[in-house]
């Protein structure tokens, strides 16, 4: 029981290894216990499938986005400039 | 029909990184972007007045953004005195093949269908991460699109690896829902 734990993963288990293997965040050991629960698993499969449709997308857009700290400057000014309208 | 309400509380939130891409794809300059979608939110909060409601307020932020982009190149333009054209040749001893014709189909070049293509992908993405809850849309973008260190975003929103990846994870399904029932 003990060794099938040891290379057998549970769906919820195969779907964060998934997630992390996104990001290039997934070690070679936890890929290959997903990919031997995605030999038999429809539910693993499916997650895979729509995740990588996923991460293809996002990458293909090319889409840039505004720095936290950039954001929260932005907010700034723009809460002083819009306090200014209603006095 | 419901008219379109302003809230230009929500703006930041929710608006800011659409224009910000949108103004990126265009200017390519980060500071450059950054300056015209300021300049935006403040154009817009004093138009306010004039806001009819027949559009939604992203739809009527782009088209203030619009004109400042070419407000932006009109005023490059009558500096330099002429238009601008980017060109970018490969090499300058490419003497004998040095004609327009030939960099025309050049790869690294994305043509318009391209472009028109990837503007709406990103419309697209934008809109779904918008449905997200602000912490999920934050971490995901964090991780997704800026493609920060996990250690970095644990750090600056004060959460731990776990929580993160339970947070990208409920993100992840949302946005493939999402994607699913508007691009793919």
């Amino acid at each position: 029981m003990k060794n099938k734990s040891f290379l057998f993963i549970s769906c919820d288990e195969a779907k964060l290894i998934c997630d992390k293997a996104q990001y290039n965040e997934a070690t070679s050991w936890e890929k290959l216990k997903l990919n031997l629960r995605y030999l038999w698993c429809h539910v693993t499969q499916a997650y895979v499938s729509k995740n990588k449709k996923l991460t293809k997308s996002i990458n293909s857009s090319k889409i840039e986005c505004l720095k936290n700290s950039e954001k929260k400057e932005l907010k700034e000014v723009f809460h002083e400039e819009l306090e200014k309208q209603h006095h | 029909m419901s008219k379109h309400q302003l809230d230009p509380n929500k703006w930041i939130d929710r608006y800011s990184d659409y224009l910000y891409n949108f103004t990126i794809t265009r200017v390519n300059d980060r500071e450059i972007a950054k300056d015209l979608v300021q300049d935006t939110f403040f154009a817009s909060l004093k138009s306010m007045k004039n806001f009819k409601g027949e559009a939604s307020e992203r739809t009527w932020l782009i088209s203030i953004l619009k004109r400042k982009i070419i407000d932006h190149y009109r005023k490059i333009n009558s500096k330099k005195g002429k238009a601008e054209v980017r060109m970018d040749f490969k090499s300058d001893d490419d003497i004998e093949g040095n004609w327009l014709e030939e960099r025309v189909a050049d790869a690294q070049y994305q043509t318009a269908e391209d472009k028109i293509i990837n503007q709406e992908l990103g419309d697209a993405i934008f809109g779904c991460l918008d449905k997200l809850s602000k912490k999920q849309a934050t971490v995901f973008r964090m991780k997704t699109i800026e493609k920060l260190e996990t250690e970095t975003i644990c750090n600056e929103l004060n959460i731990t690896s776990s929580n993160l990846w339970v947070i990208i994870h409920r993100a992840r399904i949302a946005m493939a829902e999402c994607m699913e029932k508007n691009w793919f």
